[in-house]
């Protein structure tokens, strides 16, 4: 079957690769781009570790059609880190344990961020609701809670 | 399996090739669509698109509001004009989900999901459906009762009356895992008032059959009554009529059977 050229920009870079149809974006995103961040997790919508953000909204790249970003932004957690400096909302995970397995975290973190980009101090309700489409298995959640509004206070004096 | 992917300017182009192609699916949001692909659904074949901007066009001025089909829960939980449907929005899935799914492919949620579609069917809406021949309206009643026999149709939009007070609309979702997931059952009423008395009474009800479905009998019991002790307790006692819910992983036919009149009550009586 025939592929369809797809060109798109990718944590502010464009890239272009050759879709099969039907694929979602999560595959093409580790398979064809060669970014690992998102990961797969149920592939239904129910888990939120393929988070990334299209135009600056979070998304379910998984459920995300490959061709519907042509000529769109599409931002993963690769693109988060600023050379070898960590996002403030990455340094937060860390202080305050908010990552376990691990396996949540770059969907966690992207959903954090589309919050953060458009509420930049957010209330405990408006975090919870942010991540509600996030399952972590690991932390029963109050440190991810905890890091992002960590995160929101102190994020942009230590950044 | 690669499917075929066929992306068209306008939604007259895109229900033309829904009718000639037999394993066609319209993709809205891919919460359905993609779903259904990723799980290797052998079914589709095609996979139809529009990217016609009169799919997402709202028309809110009125007392009639329309949304367009590719219109995202997102979109009307951001307009203030829509504030009535907030608490429905806002009740489908996390952030995500919300940016993604639509009000047209709501339609076409199975059960334990399609929560905007109770809303809209206690609200008395009207589904605008593009068909080979053109488009029509069709009462969405009629419409949902219809829906996996809708070979060759893609829904254009939606529309429905302002309700006339805050308090004509109610809507509650009874779900596990909150603020997000699926229905254990959904109740929507629409109970207009004229003179003290209820005239007009609608209420739907989701998870309790294979699409959401109005409870009939209930509104009976309230319609031209005084909302009052006795006339919630008619309604109470008849909110089963006509429902056939199922057993899933989030709760038995059993207990949807049970619970339904107890939330009919709170939704009735206005308690939390």
């Amino acid at each position: 079957m025939a592929k369809t050229a797809l060109q798109f920009r990718h944590n502010g870079r464009d890239v272009a690769v050759f879709v099969e149809g039907g694929v979602n974006l999560l595959a093409t995103l580790r398979d064809l781009v060669g970014d690992m961040t998102p990961k797969f997790g149920c592939g239904q919508g129910g888990c939120g570790a393929c988070t990334v953000l299209i135009d600056g909204d979070a998304h379910l790249a998984c459920l995300t059609l490959a061709e519907t970003v042509e000529g769109r932004s599409v931002e993963t957690l690769d693109g988060l880190k600023d050379g070898p400096n960590l996002h403030p909302l990455q340094r937060a995970f860390m202080e305050h344990f908010a990552a376990q397995c691990g396996y949540c975290t770059p969907g966690m973190l992207m959903a954090a961020k589309a919050l953060l980009d458009h509420n930049p101090q957010p209330s405990r309700e408006e975090v919870v609701n942010a991540i509600a489409g996030n399952i972590c298995r690991c932390t029963g959640y109050e440190p991810i809670i905890n890091a992002v509004l960590a995160a929101a206070s102190g994020g942009r004096a230590r950044a | 399996m690669p499917v075929t992917v066929k992306t068209f300017a306008t939604s007259g182009e895109a229900a033309a090739a829904l009718s000639s192609e037999r394993d066609a699916r319209y993709l809205g949001g891919g919460t359905l669509v993609m779903r259904a692909l990723n799980e290797g659904d052998l079914s589709v074949s095609t996979v139809v698109r529009a990217t016609d901007r009169a799919l997402t066009q709202l028309d809110i001025a009125s007392s009639r509001i329309t949304i367009g089909a590719g219109v995202t829960f997102a979109r009307v939980l951001a307009e203030r004009e829509l504030a009535f449907l907030h608490p429905v929005a806002g009740s489908i899935g996390g952030p995500a989900v919300r940016n993604m799914g639509t009000i047209g492919g709501n339609l076409f949620a199975p059960m334990p999901f399609g929560d905007f579609a109770v809303a809209m069917l206690a609200l008395h809406a009207t589904v605008s459906v593009q068909g080979g021949y053109g488009a029509r309206d069709t009462p969405i009643e009629e419409f949902l009762a219809g829906r996996d026999r809708l070979p060759g149709a893609l829904v254009l939009s939606i529309s429905c009356q302002r309700p006339s007070g805050a308090d004509a609309f109610r809507y509650r979702k009874i779900a596990r895992i909150k603020p997000e997931g699926g229905s254990v059952v959904t109740l929507a009423g629409y109970l207009p008032m004229s003179g003290g008395r209820i005239v007009g009474a609608r209420i739907a009800l989701g998870a309790m059959a294979a699409t959401p479905v109005r409870a009939k009998a209930a509104e009976r019991a309230l319609e031209g009554r005084v909302l009052d002790a006795a006339s919630v307790a008619a309604a109470v006692a008849a909110a089963t009529e006509g429902t056939s819910p199922v057993n899933d992983s989030l709760a038995s036919a059993w207990y949807r059977r049970e619970v339904v009149g107890v939330h009919l009550r709170r939704l009735l009586t206005g308690q939390d």
